[in-house]
């Protein structure tokens, strides 16, 4: 319910801030807090703002009100430690909603822009529609093959986006097909999401995914239909569009009828998991996102729920793993992609301090705040083991973020999702021996 | 008295002190303003600035800027303050400390640590870890809460029971006085009797006296090995009791800490590591020493409390097991927010062996005025935490909440306790303080006031009664049920 203070659809509530009793014991666990010491900066402070806003102390208008909110990376470190409870994220998210609209409302408003608009644009029209995406990411991929894109890059996007370029790896070609099926009866109806970004700058990933799901008897499902998860748009505030984004999704995937919906980018799952937030105020909706995000499940979780094999061997590589934020902290996927690491023979795990630490990439989060972005990845390229040849991780943001900090930092290190590294060593055995699948344990 | 009350910092005094510290850290916006007007209790006041000083001359410049201008100073650690110290009551300039965050040395030979005001408890302790030497006070705030808040609060934790609290590690200070005077108390030796003690009368000042730049701590070696078992109750009373017994035992423990039915439930609903929700209470009992010393004391406290009728003692078989049992415990005074949204916290502290008593009387005055009260804390010091969890938005409610804190204040003198063990007294308990001091001793308390801050700019409304904001209730109904209690108690 909107107020005077907090005047637009879908605002933060009460009864959300409320139980936060300002005991400070989040404040250590936030990477912008580490990174400044300042309250502001903390999401102790942030809760208390957007509590100060509805009690008519602070103007929502107030510019570092905009400033603290978009400066937040969306990690939910906060509120892994939050021992009272508080929805620290939803929270955050709704007061950017606010202010986008206000900002939209008041067109005179002169405070700095909290989302620029190539990112804006971007949103609107770009990762939603898979068929531009991928035009663009041809053309990336085209550009990038000819060499152009890193020259032309430079003096075209800003600086975020020119980041981005140059860590952008060679995109391969895109998925295709609406459905993939399967040789022998699957232990359970998973369909696989496949999220904006990583199908089109990461689509062999995808591919790996539905290959290591086929492999252990999971043979996946690709349901028609489905956009990009929203993620990017309630970052920015955005909530109409990824209520539409949300909606699109819940149809498409229940149109088949699923045990699972199996993502690999933990922004991307984390965000389905929260559709019953974004739609609380959908009687049509409600519900359905209510079922939908209980079959949500991160593809490490889902192998080791309904059983996997271990490849019997891959060529020995020292490893590291990249906790994406969201995958540890919204999703809970724990230690499963670990453990995943570890029962590959031939694979040397090494362990990351505070691995689940946002890296900086954030999203956009990149593009928008570079600087505390490269400050984060600065520390996080120093907690990366000596030795190491290789970096895992679960998220197509994290993804970039590290193939840019070890271009910068760690020279020579190579960055790899989980379910490539698993559909290597399956390949593998599938070369060296007759017949691998069917096997299972 | 001369306090300024509200009104902005005049133009002048904001560019006095930007030439101080520089403008990015003086703060007058409104957002930074209400960022800087609470603490961890219920109450908010807003300030007129912040200032944001990173070296002692600063600190030093700063107070005597707004001495001149008569402008009150509050002294700012990482505001997880439990009794208001932090909240600029008569508003004026909120001192934060946060940036004075060196640990300058840490003495190996000589057993002692130089260390500033705005280090996090626990970034100190684990700086100090890492070379095997021990700084033993830990509140359970210590990832945020501050060493100068600390020296201020004087704050315990749960190893205050073998251990001791701030004060007892606490050599040396710099301060600075309001008017801006620099003073160095105690020295780097264990042992000093020149002159008064102004180190311990500084530590639990609450930033009433003296502002806190750096301090020079003694450490300890760290005991070689450590265990933490955890005793289940069915009964609340043999829990009690069982503390009680473990004391008059002359058993040493680290640590025994009281955790209620009420804050087994959400500590596992936050962290769901499977305690037993049927349980009255539980113990969760340290003991270190070297190897063969730790094996056995836990056994020692195993059988007793066995004797005690504990329904069931387990020890943390790995590190990372007794740290779980550790960061729920630390987690309880925060996850009790999710009974109601609003907790008022109290840390009245009893003599040990009343401890079974205590946690009687104070079960009895939930039921009384029909409050949520939780009751966890430190067992082994007599210190428990009664919380009460409310909604301040309920104005009946709230009502009932203010009497029984009194009570729970009458209970405590009664039994021949004190208002707060660690937490200060503040602006919460301010009003009850002449209950547990009388006049004199206030007086004198006052007097030394005086002689370090004579215009009452630091730190105003905090501590003595006349300086507090009015209190919700009026004392008249336990005042004379108090002093009958008093009188029982004597006979
Ligand atoms: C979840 C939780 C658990 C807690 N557990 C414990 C516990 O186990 N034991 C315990 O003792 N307390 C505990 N506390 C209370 C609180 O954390 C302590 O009092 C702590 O020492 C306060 O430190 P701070 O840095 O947050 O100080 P603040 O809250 O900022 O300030 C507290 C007081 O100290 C003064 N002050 C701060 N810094 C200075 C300085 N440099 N010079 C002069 N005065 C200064 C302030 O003016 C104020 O009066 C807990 C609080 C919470 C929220
Ligand atoms: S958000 Fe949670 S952890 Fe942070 S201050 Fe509020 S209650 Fe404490
Ligand atoms: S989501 Fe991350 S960046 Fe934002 S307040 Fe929480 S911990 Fe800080």
């Amino acid at each position: 319910m909107s107020s005077a203070e907090f005047p637009f659809i879908d605002p933060p509530g009460r009864e959300q801030y409320q139980p936060c009793i300002k005991c400070g014991l989040c404040l250590d666990s936030c990477p912008t807090f580490q990174e400044t010491g300042e309250e502001l900066e903390s999401p102790r402070g942030r809760v208390q703002l957007i509590a100060a806003v509805d009690r008519g102390v602070v103007p929502l208008s107030a510019p570092k009100v905009a400033a603290t909110l978009f400066s937040c990376l969306d990690c939910r470190a906060c509120e892994v430690a939050c021992p009272s409870g508080v929805p620290i994220g939803s929270l955050i998210e709704r007061g950017r909603g606010q202010v986008v609209a206000m900002q939209r409302a008041h067109r005179s408003w002169r405070g700095r822009a909290a989302v620029g608009t190539t990112t804006r644009l971007a949103l609107k029209h770009l990762l939603p529609n898979p068929k531009r995406l991928k035009q663009v990411g041809r053309l990336l991929a085209a550009a990038q093959r000819l060499g152009l894109i890193k020259s032309r890059a430079r003096f075209l996007a800003p600086v975020g986006m020119r980041r981005m370029a140059e860590a952008m790896p060679l995109v391969p070609r895109t998925l295709e097909s609406d459905t993939v099926s399967s040789d022998t009866p699957p232990k359970a109806r998973v369909g696989v999401f496949l999220g904006c970004i990583m199908d089109v700058l990461f689509a062999d990933a995808n591919q790996a995914t539905i290959r290591v799901l086929q492999h252990n008897h999971l043979g996946p499902v690709v349901p028609g239909g489905q956009t990009c998860c929203g993620a990017l748009a309630i970052h920015a505030g955005e909530r109409d569009q990824a209520r539409v984004q949300a909606r699109q999704n819940i149809d498409a995937f229940f149109a088949s009828d699923l045990d699972y919906v199996v993502t690999n980018a933990g922004g991307c799952g984390a965000a389905l998991m929260e559709y019953p937030e974004w739609l609380a105020e959908d009687p049509q909706y409600r519900d359905k996102a209510e079922r939908f995000s209980q079959k949500v499940v991160d593809v490490a979780v889902v192998l080791e729920k309904e059983g996997w094999r271990a490849p019997s061997r891959t060529s020995p590589e020292k490893i590291t793993y990249q906790a994406s934020c969201h995958l540890s902290n919204v999703m809970k996927a724990g230690a499963a992609p670990v453990r995943i690491l570890k029962s590959i023979p031939g694979i040397e795990f090494q362990e990351m301090a505070d691995s689940a630490r946002c890296c900086g990439s954030a999203g956009i989060y990149n593009l928008t705040h570079p600087e505390m972005s490269e400050a984060l990845l600065k520390r996080k390229m120093a907690d990366v083991p000596d030795g190491t040849e290789t970096i895992v991780t679960g998220n197509p943001g994290c993804w970039l973020q590290m193939l840019h900090g070890v271009d910068a930092y760690r020279p020579g290190i190579r960055v790899r999702h989980l379910v490539q590294v698993l559909d290597d060593a399956y390949g593998r055995e599938a070369l060296s021996t007759p017949v691998a699948t069917g096997a299972s344990e | 008295m001369t306090v300024k009350k509200d009104g902005p910092i005049g133009a002048d005094v904001a560019e006095k002190l930007v030439g101080v510290v520089g403008s990015e850290h003086v703060l007058l916006d409104i957002e930074e303003r209400s960022l800087h007007s609470y603490d961890a209790t219920i109450h908010r006041f807003l300030p007129d600035a912040v200032v944001r000083p990173a070296s002692l001359q600063q600190v030093s410049d700063v107070l005597a800027i707004c001495y001149q201008a008569r402008i009150p100073v509050v002294p700012r650690g990482a505001s997880t303050g439990l009794s208001g110290g932090s909240l600029p009551v008569h508003a004026g300039v909120v001192l934060d400390l946060g940036r004075l965050d060196a640990i300058r040395e840490i003495n190996q030979e000589d057993l002692y640590a130089v260390v500033e005001a705005g280090v996090k408890v626990e970034r100190f302790a684990q700086a100090v870890g890492a070379v095997g030497l021990l700084f033993p006070p830990d509140p359970s705030s210590a990832r945020a809460s501050t060493m100068g808040g600390g020296v201020a609060e004087n704050a315990g934790g749960p190893h205050a029971f073998k251990y001791g609290v701030f004060r007892d590690y606490v050599l040396g200070l710099t301060v600075v006085k309001m008017d801006g005077t620099i003073i160095r108390t105690g020295g780097k030796t264990v042992k000093n009797v020149s002159g008064y003690d102004m180190t311990r009368l500084l530590v639990g000042s609450e930033g009433t006296l003296a502002v806190v730049v750096d301090a020079t701590v003694r450490l300890i070696p760290k005991p070689a090995a450590k265990r933490t078992l955890l005793t289940v109750y069915d009964r609340l009373d043999d829990a009690a009791s069982t503390v009680s017994r473990i004391i008059a035992e002359g058993m040493q423990p680290a640590a025994i800490e009281f955790i209620d039915d009420a804050s087994i439930r959400v500590v596992e609903s936050f962290l769901h590591l499977g305690l037993p929700l049927d349980a009255e209470a539980l113990l969760l009992i340290e003991v270190d020493g070297s190897e063969a010393e730790v094996i056995r004391q836990a056994e020692e406290v195993s059988r007793l409390c066995r004797a005690m009728k504990a329904r069931s003692v387990e020890m943390a078989t790995t590190d990372q097991e007794a740290a779980k049992l550790w960061t729920a415990r630390k987690s309880i005074s925060s996850a009790v927010a999710r009974i109601k949204p609003t907790k008022v916290s109290e840390d009245a502290t009893v003599p040990r062996s009343q401890i079974p008593e205590m946690v009687r009387r104070l079960k009895q005055i939930g039921e009384k005025y029909r409050v949520d009260l939780v009751v966890f804390g430190h067992a082994g010091d007599g210190n428990l935490h009664p919380n009460i969890m409310c909604n301040e938005d309920d104005s009946e409610e709230m009502e009932r909440v203010w009497q029984a804190v009194a009570e729970i204040f009458a209970v405590t003198l009664a039994l021949g306790g004190t208002l707060t063990g660690e937490h200060g007294v503040g602006t919460m308990k301010a009003p009850f303080m002449r209950w547990e001091h009388g006049d004199q001793a206030l007086d004198m308390m006052r007097a030394i006031k005086a002689a370090w801050d004579p215009d009452h700019l630091l730190n105003p409304g905090k501590m003595f009664p006349e300086d507090a904001p009015p209190w919700p209730i009026s004392l008249q109904p336990w005042e004379s049920s108090l002093a009958k209690e008093r009188r029982s108690s004597n006979e």
